[in-house]
């Protein structure tokens, strides 16, 4: 255990240095609007801080310390150059309101990803304001609610896969429509009977992740986008599965009208423990109109921020201009692979799937087993119903062997869900070693099922109770106890 | 190829495995005429050479290097090294939402630190874990007093900052809740209208303070008029920085308090990432939007950490989560995290003091300029108004050429200037020598 910050105080102790105060002027603040108590913040000295946060991110699992196959969240590797370049000061210091002139090159970068992320996508327009993926859907849905609105339709509600991320209908919620979910079909698919019986003509919209989160592709996405269109819904791409189309097929030209990416999946920015991300949003030209305020646009080499769209626009979801800093280390990667590579991740991160997937398919339930994309979803069925342990106990003796666990228990249409997605950055080897690693543990749980019931045992701490945590509430440390 | 490692030979070997001659077999459910002729005309691969130079490039286009007074919102606070050595540790930076806590109990307990800095800050009783940026946590901090008291009614100050109350605008257009702002009486928000406003539909009133022009409000007052109103959730939105020197929120009684972090020990970065704070009372808990980590054991019985209240979120409660949030800033709260521990009780003190001391020193001395004056005659922090004699904009063109940014146009003849513990007298003093210049230049 790792002591808090807070105990490892020493009054008076410090830990910066700033210049002397070298004006002489009063504070100016009233003295009712004085704090009275003092905020107690550490006193610690620098090197107490780096032990205090080297030790503590020695306890993280991450991609650099080991393989991360955490479905849906494609966990490759984060290039080293981003970091070093997106360091410049003529990035990391510039101040989002500075004079348009001042800021040519930042404003270049921006203009220069929303096209590449418009040629990549096939959908024309792209709004870089979205700092998540879930933010990137709430775009997208006020997109999509703008369109309706400036064509008088009646539109109440959204359509979605019980397969869906959970953002998906939260998401529908907050944009004011309802959700209307429909089951998947025993392919793992869109139900198109389902589909055509949920559709009439208050549907606004159908929000579909393509390929799906069972990692398959929807191969009947023209008719479900006809099926759609034909009441004037709109078709929304959850980007969140990018990683297996890129060079493969464009959104934009499969029938889908609006789309999100997450950066900090398929363009390799981190994901820093939860963020920042960045969910850009693309949409197809005539929705161009209704794109939060301001895009980034240019003439004749003059870049600017361009408020020209205000009356139709969606107004604005973020204080500024996105997630700056991470889209400039998306734009360094894209422009570092280039068409062919950007091809090559995509089949490599499919093959990697796949081979995982072949090689672990005597050892655990595949639901839905054919090739699959870049990711796909197994289940612990087979252990819990012949040895007892769930996919739960599975996942924590996962950690014992070094790797992340896949994401469990969803899609929620699988029982005993485990998705699973290596990306293209991993090695064979790296694949083979957790193959090997999964089937012993499918063998431990015949074997020993005990043992994965009370795993891990050589993680930093041993199995934590989530619902302790939640019964006696602890959310702040109480200093000086 | 950069960043993938199998070879060609590899890659055989595993379609082999697989059972296929070739990759596009993998790939054949999907519509042959959708996969013909995809082309991406995305230029030839860069190397790290060539990508190095571009990208230096464009940043040498970029001016760093200026006396700016650049406020409004995002500010340019001294950051201690050693933050950034930490936010670039792969082990926090590479690593995912701490989803399994036994592998992540690095990210889980700096968050719970991040928890009890904010809550040390601002005097509350719980923090989230970070939201997008202020604006976004203004407009969380909305709905959830939406969701508490199940009126659909919010009355905002007018002296919020704009940008805040354009996202309130887009994130509460839809669910259909009525938004009243309040006017505006010599930079503070107006009283007396305050209380007119103020009815039994009314589920909150946002107050920033200090707020938009830098202005301080009379919270006491404020607070009275709000907790009049039966049920009504005071929200403010602060400036973290000024919380060393100003009342903490919990000294006047608000509800939820949320802000823009940023000014913790993270870069400007032309706007984001940001990071919005939220904090409030136990008893509005389940209400609140993100992510929250709690203490508690592990198997053995040690103190370990865990994601906590998670019934309210999205990955569980599907259309009924209290947000749609998933992804956060969770690195830009860790620098957050960082730079308070380093800056420490007496160093976050000293940057208040600072700042402010510094602040008013070059109000003082505008003022003694012939055509400025202040624009507003009430307590500020490390922000204020000027009236010009000549239109704002054509100044902000003028010192552009001597490298000086002298703030924000907030009207024809309205600048906004920002003052930090990072300017020098000479820096506060050049700047008064340009505006004294502007009129005859």
């Amino acid at each position: 255990m790792t002591k808090t910050i807070f105990e490892k105080t020493s009054v008076g102790r410090t830990g910066f240095t700033l210049p002397q105060n070298d004006v002489d002027a009063a504070n100016g603040i009233p003295e009712n609007f004085k704090r009275k108590v003092d905020a107690n913040l550490p006193e610690v000295s620098e090197l107490d801080v780096m032990r205090h946060f080297t030790e503590l991110g020695a306890k993280n699992h991450s991609v650099e310390k080991g393989f991360y196959p955490l479905g849906s969240c494609t966990m490759k590797y984060n290039p080293k150059l981003n970091e070093t370049l997106v360091r410049n000061a003529g990035f990391s210091n510039i101040h989002p309101l500075q004079p348009q002139e001042t800021v040519q090159g930042a404003l270049e970068i921006l203009f220069e990803l929303q096209q590449d992320l418009a040629e990549i996508s096939g959908l024309p327009a792209v709004t870089l304001q979205p700092v998540a993926g879930a933010h990137g859907e709430f775009a997208g849905l006020k997109i999509m609610s703008a369109y309706h609105k400036a064509k008088e339709n009646k539109k109440t509600k959204i359509i979605l896969p019980d397969s869906a991320h959970g953002t998906n209908p939260a998401s529908v919620i907050l944009a004011g429509y309802e959700v209307v979910e429909i089951a998947s079909n025993e392919k793992g698919m869109v139900d198109i009977e389902a589909l055509k019986n949920a559709v009439d003509e208050e549907t606004a919209g159908f929000m579909l992740t393509n390929p799906n989160t069972l990692g398959i592709f929807e191969t009947q996405i023209e008719e479900i986008a006809e099926i759609i269109h034909r009441v004037d819904g709109l078709m929304y791409m959850d980007g969140a599965n990018l990683n297996a189309l890129l060079g493969i097929v464009k959104p934009g030209e499969i029938g889908f009208d609006i789309m999100h990416f997450n950066l900090h999946k398929t363009f390799a920015t981190p994901h820093g423990g939860g963020g920042p991300g960045s969910g850009p949003v693309g949409v197809r030209a005539d929705l161009e109109q209704f794109l939060p305020i301001p895009q980034i646009s240019q003439n004749n080499g003059n870049y600017f921020l361009d408020f020209g769209h205000k009356q139709t626009s969606t107004g604005k979801i973020h204080s500024f201009y996105g997630n700056f800093a991470v889209n400039v280390r998306a734009y360094i990667y894209i422009k570092m692979l280039g068409e062919n590579g950007m091809k090559r991740v995509s089949e490599n991160a499919i093959i990697n799937a796949n081979y995982i997937l072949k090689k672990l398919e005597k050892y655990y339930d595949i639901p839905f087993n054919e090739y699959c994309m870049h990711e796909f979803v197994a289940s612990g069925n087979w252990q819990k119903e012949e040895n007892g342990v769930s996919t739960f106990d599975i996942a924590k003796r996962i950690l014992d062997k070094g790797y992340h666990a896949p994401t469990v228990y969803f899609p929620l249409i699988v029982k005993e869900a485990m998705m699973i997605e290596p990306t293209e950055t991993e090695s064979k080897e790296t694949l083979d070693e957790f193959i090997e690693a999964m089937i012993e543990i499918a063998k431990e749980a015949k074997e020993n099922p005990e043992l994965l019931k009370t795993a891990p045992l050589n993680t930093p701490v041993k199995r934590v109770d989530d619902t302790l945590a939640v019964r006696q509430l602890n959310v702040k440390f109480k200093i000086g106890n | 190829m950069p960043y993938i490692s199998n070879t060609d030979n590899e890659r055989k070997q595993m379609l082999a495995e697989i059972g296929v001659d070739k990759f596009e077999k993998l790939v054949e459910n999907i519509p042959q005429k959708f996969r013909e002729n995809v082309k991406l005309q995305l230029g030839d691969a860069m190397s790290e050479l060539e990508i190095s130079r571009k990208i230096s490039e464009l940043a040498n286009k970029n001016n760093a290097i200026v006396n700016s007074f650049l406020g409004a919102g995002i500010y340019d606070h001294f950051i201690p090294a050693a933050v950034d050595h930490i936010v670039l540790n792969p082990e926090f930076h590479t690593a995912y939402t701490p989803y399994q806590a036994e592998v992540s109990q690095g990210t889980l307990q700096y968050i719970y630190e991040y928890q009890t800095l904010i809550c040390e800050l601002t005097g509350m009783e719980i923090s989230n874990a970070g939201m997008y940026d202020g604006a976004t946590a203004a407009a969380e901090a909305i709905l959830m007093a939406v969701r508490k008291t199940k009126k659909f009614r919010a009355v905002i100050a007018g002296t919020v900052n704009p940008d805040f109350i354009e996202v309130i605008k887009a994130y509460t257009e839809g669910i259909e809740i009525e938004l009243i702002t309040i006017p505006v009486k010599n930079g503070q928000v107006d009283l007396d209208i305050l209380k007119t406003e103020m009815n039994d539909e009314t589920a909150c009133f946002l107050l920033q303070t200090p707020n938009y022009f830098g202005n301080i409000e009379d919270v006491f007052a404020i607070e009275k008029i709000v907790h009049a109103t039966k049920k009504a959730l005071f929200i403010t939105a602060v400036d973290p920085i000024s919380l060393s020197l100003l009342n903490a929120p919990s000294e006047y009684k608000a509800d939820i308090v949320i802000g823009e972090g940023q000014a913790l020990g993270n870069g400007m970065n032309f706007g984001g990432p940001l990071f919005g704070f939220l904090a409030t009372n136990l008893k509005l808990s389940r209400s609140m939007p993100g992510r929250i980590v709690g203490a508690t054991l592990d198997a053995d019985g040690e103190t370990a950490y865990a994601l906590t209240l998670q019934a309210r979120e999205q990955h569980i409660r599907r259309a009924k989560a209290t947000s749609n949030i998933c992804s956060n800033e969770a690195l830009c709260c860790l620098a957050a995290t960082v730079y308070m521990c380093l800056m420490g009780k007496d160093g976050m003190k000293k940057v208040a003091e600072q700042s402010a001391t510094k602040a008013h020193y070059l109000a003082n001395e505008i003022e003694k300029l012939d055509g400025f004056s202040r624009t507003f005659n009430v307590p500020f922090f490390k922000e204020f108004a000027i009236n010009t004699p000549i239109p704002a904009k054509k100044i902000i063109e003028k010192l552009k050429v001597k490298n000086i940014f002298p703030g924000v146009a907030i009207g024809e003849n309205m600048l906004l200037l920002a003052v930090t513990e990072k300017k020098r007298k000479c820096d506060l003093d050049e700047l008064v020598k340009a505006l004294a210049e502007v009129q005859n230049d």
